[in-house]
């Protein structure tokens, strides 16, 4: 996003709710419907077949919800934050919503260059019907997380460009803790809590779970955060390179 | 998506399209009644979608039925499954369905507490072969029908919903309603004799048809799927029927009369439907779209009036080759462009006259000379073959046509666009279905529809066009349903129970399990669908009428045979098929003025003959 003419917007948003089973690419395409249907002054590309000029970030795989999803899109005219907000949640599917946006420095970089991690809360880690017991659950997830954040590495076999090949995962998980108070006795299973590395390869968190083992479920993931790190600090990517911000709360 | 909350007041509907979401998502039929059905205080309609695979193994395992996609409820809850028969192939999938639902495959052992299994469409025209699965058959148009079934079932409901038998005999003195149940059947070889077991039951059950489009505007409110589904832009439509009588369209002889809607609602269904979806492609669809009179205006005026909704791109679905002029391309061209495809069916200019789509190879080349020359670079060709009286060198003429369409093409390619010109045929068996001139001929079988798509594959070998056919298989089992009787009934439910679904799917079909249930049940499947039948023979869907008399069908025929094309009835003299006289009705028109000159390119005389029932709708806007 150049920003030497028009006016580029990041804008932040969710998708919760049925609407975590729809792809990325469906993503894009509600966008640019609700674009269409609020008559919002978006660029297009020059050439045969115009394109919205809307580019996103990180994909979120299919089935994980998320309180960060990234875009950034370039408008032909300035549209009061708030107000763009409102329109695009109205004109999204239910589920996706506007929670924030801003005005995108001049030469700020890409969504997908400039993030470096991500948070995740995973929730519902269980063994099944294997076993059934709260606090043996909690035991085996701690255990688990102790293991991993001991291990020197962490070699999983992934599938890579249709291509399983074997990472090793361990430098790429910055946090990983359970929540809630160590006496707690979940039902469902314990919640965990997450950071991965999004370069130099966006690591999964399925991936990062599928040392669980067999028979471990898992009931959701959700993304809670992308984040820009940069000079030693840890950003939002509205916070690191948006200025006239707009929060807006969820509907 | 709408949310209807249930009450004990409302009729529901579970609407059912018996295939993937993604082939049935954009179905109009269903989307019409679904709006129609929402919008009366007296009901309400949901809609669910054939699982696929892995998800019926879901709800099998976990002994959940299926379920509505809107408020996730029981099918089995609903007043009403409403399945919608638009290709036989499907009948398999219709069975699950209703197993899905936990309701009973046999219409004979439902009882009270089911909910009651129709279905429309145009497969519903011959029922017979789902006749021993569905309650009562819905044939012709939708709209005012669903309100009558609705009446009815809100009657049912409200004494308490006792005999099923009570409910399905008043069902079937509504016009245009077809019990199964209420009939006797008997075979002697073909159809002995049908009849009604009480007097109040019709002999035959005539379709029903709107009357006026313009007091239909649906769907107001097309739904938009979230994840891609074929057709995936914002339908119009712009005329219901057809009168150009291919001899072989089913479609085109079911739903006649013509019904444009008037100009003006077109343009306002297209500025508020892609106002509201967030589309920006539309097609206005119809069986034959350019014939839509005034259609080079309205083209024009859509295309030129983008209003704020950027860029859009417009699509004519159904094109006419001869009605296909310069002036339609080069508007179109201004947006961004779709594909385009035209269907010539036959290879030759005598073919054609026997099939009655009357267009010359000067008409073919031409269009596709105004494509090239406009920038289009693909052009898609559908063919049929195993037509009556075809002989390899009709077959011949397709490879030919399609070179030849390349050959146009390649005339282009030097200049600006350095794009590969390509033109692609696409070949289906033919089919020959009730209702039509051709209902009588026997199918081409498996072996000769494979020679012959095997000369064109030798024949396009090589060349810049190429070749698609469907299998010759599938088109086999498509003529076992298509012209079946009711015991044909037997034979669907065998293929289910053997787990044959998605038989409208080359990954899944099986002729052998068709044939083996056909052996099973001691039919000969040459005997439905290879066999030339006589004029006297009494067919399995001579009990429902599209109105069309049987006489103007075995008289198209015989013209067929003897190579002799009529002209669009719409805009020339009547050849009194049965409909416009018999129902009362008339070719409704937008304009006065016939597309393209009238004589679609194909040298018809445009002096009226006899009187022709044609009305103009009063005209409101800018254009007349």
């Amino acid at each position: 996003m150049r920003g030497d003419r028009g006016v580029p917007v990041r804008l932040q948003f969710r998708k919760v709710g049925r609407v975590r089973f729809i792809s990325h690419r469906d993503v894009a395409r509600a966008f640019e419907r609700a674009f269409r249907i609020e008559q919002l002054p978006v660029a297009f590309t020059e050439g045969f077949a115009p394109r919205p000029r809307i580019s996103f970030g990180l994909a979120l795989a299919t089935g994980y919800e998320s309180e960060a999803e990234y875009l950034d899109v370039e408008l032909t005219e300035d549209v009061d934050p708030r107000d763009l907000a409102e329109r695009l949640s109205d004109a999204l599917p239910e589920g996706m919503d506007v929670l924030g946006l801003g005005h995108l420095e001049a030469r700020a970089v890409s969504l997908q260059q400039a993030v470096t991690s991500a948070s995740y809360r995973i929730r519902g880690v269980s063994l099944g019907d294997d076993a059934r017991d709260p606090s043996t659950v909690r035991t085996w997830a701690k255990a688990w997380v102790q293991n991993t954040l001991q291990a020197d590495a962490l070699p999983v076999a992934v599938q890579r460009k249709g291509r399983e090949v074997i990472d090793d995962l361990r430098p790429a998980i910055r946090h990983l803790s359970m929540a809630g108070s160590p006496n707690e006795i979940v039902e469902e299973g314990v919640t965990l809590q997450l950071d991965v590395s999004t370069q130099p390869k966006n690591i999964r968190p399925t991936d990062v779970l599928g040392t669980l083992g067999h028979g471990a479920r898992v009931a959701s993931i959700t993304r809670t955060a992308q984040w820009i790190e940069r000079d030693g600090s840890r950003l939002t990517p509205l916070e690191a390179d948006t200025r006239l911000r707009a929060q807006v709360g969820a509907r | 998506m709408q949310r209807p909350r249930h009450d004990a007041e409302r009729v529901s509907w579970l609407l059912v399209y018996p295939d993937s979401y993604e082939v049935g998502l954009p179905n109009q039929g269903l989307q019409i009644l679904y709006e129609i059905l929402n919008e009366r205080p007296d009901a309400l309609a949901e809609r669910a979608y054939a699982p696929w695979l892995d998800m019926e193994a879901q709800l099998r395992g976990h002994d959940l039925s299926l379920f509505s996609l809107e408020n996730h409820l029981p099918a089995g809850a609903f007043d009403v499954l409403g399945f919608n028969l638009a290709a036989e192939l499907t009948y398999t999938n219709v069975l699950n369905c209703i197993d899905l639902a936990r309701v009973p495959v046999r219409a004979s052992e439902r009882g009270p507490d089911h909910p009651l299994v129709l279905a429309g469409g145009h497969c519903a025209y011959n029922p017979e072969p789902m006749a021993d699965f569905v309650d009562a058959f819905a044939i012709g148009d939708g709209e005012e029908l669903a309100g009558e079934i609705t009446e009815v079932v809100a009657r049912w409901k409200a004494t308490g919903r006792r005999h099923r038998e009570e409910v399905l005999h008043e069902m079937a003195t509504v016009p245009g309603v077809y019990v199964p149940s209420m009939y006797d059947v008997a075979y002697d070889g073909p159809l002995q004799s049908l009849t009604p077991r009480y007097a109040d039951v019709p002999r035959v059950v005539d379709k029903r048809t709107v009357a006026d489009l313009t007091d239909w505007p649906y769907p107001k409110n097309q739904l938009v799927p979230l994840v891609e589904v074929v057709h995936d832009r914002l339908n119009v439509e712009i005329f219901r029927g057809c009168t150009r009588g291919c001899r072989f369209c089913q479609a085109g002889m079911i739903t006649r009369p013509v019904r444009e809607r008037p100009y003006q609602q077109v343009r306002t269904m297209v500025e508020e439907g892609l106002a509201r979806t967030g589309y920006d492609d539309v097609s206005l669809t119809s069986l034959s779209s350019a014939d839509f009179s005034g259609v080079d205006g309205l083209v024009a005026d859509l295309v030129n009036e983008q209003s704020g909704c950027g860029n859009v791109s417009l699509s004519l679905p159904s094109l006419r080759v001869d009605a296909f002029t310069v002036g339609i391309a080069s508007e179109i061209q201004k947006v961004r462009r779709t594909g385009l495809t035209f269907a010539p069916e036959a290879g030759t200019w005598r073919m054609r006259q026997v099939i009655n789509k009357l267009i010359t190879e000067e008409d073919l080349y031409a269009a596709a000379d105004a494509a090239f020359a406009a920038g289009w670079r693909r052009i898609k060709l559908y063919f049929l073959t195993g037509l009556p009286t075809e002989m390899d060198e009709d077959t011949a003429g397709i490879a030919e046509l399609a070179r030849n369409v390349v050959d146009i093409g390649q005339q282009y390619t030097r200049k600006a666009h350095s794009k590969k010109i390509g033109c692609t045929a696409s070949v289906g068996g033919f089919v020959p279905k009730p209702h039509t001139p051709f209902q009588w001929f026997g199918q081409n079988a498996v072996a000769e529809l494979g020679r012959k798509i095997g000369l064109l594959r030798s024949a396009l070998r090589g060349s810049r066009a190429e070749l698609r056919w469907h299998d010759p298989e599938a088109t086999f089992v498509e003529g076992i349903a298509s012209r079946g009787d009711r015991r044909i009934g037997a034979v669907i439910e065998r293929v289910w129970r053997k787990g044959a679904t998605f038989q409208e799917w080359s990954e899944h079909f099986s002729l052998g399990l068709w044939m083996d249930a056909m052996a099973a049940e001691g039919l000969d499947p040459d005997w439905y669908v290879t066999r030339h039948r006589e004029e006297g023979e009494p067919l399995p869907w001579d009990h429902i009428s599209a109105g069309l008399h049987r006489d103007f069908l075995w008289l198209d025929w015989q013209a067929a045979l003897a190579e002799h094309g009529l002209p669009d009835c719409r805009w020339t003299p009547c050849y009194d098929c049965g409909v416009c006289t018999d129902y009362a009705l008339e070719h409704v028109v937008a304009s006065p003025t016939p597309p393209a000159g009238g004589s679609q390119g194909t040298g018809q005389d445009l002096e009226r003959g006899a009187d022709v029932p044609v009305a103009v709708l009063p005209t409101r806007g800018s254009r007349p």
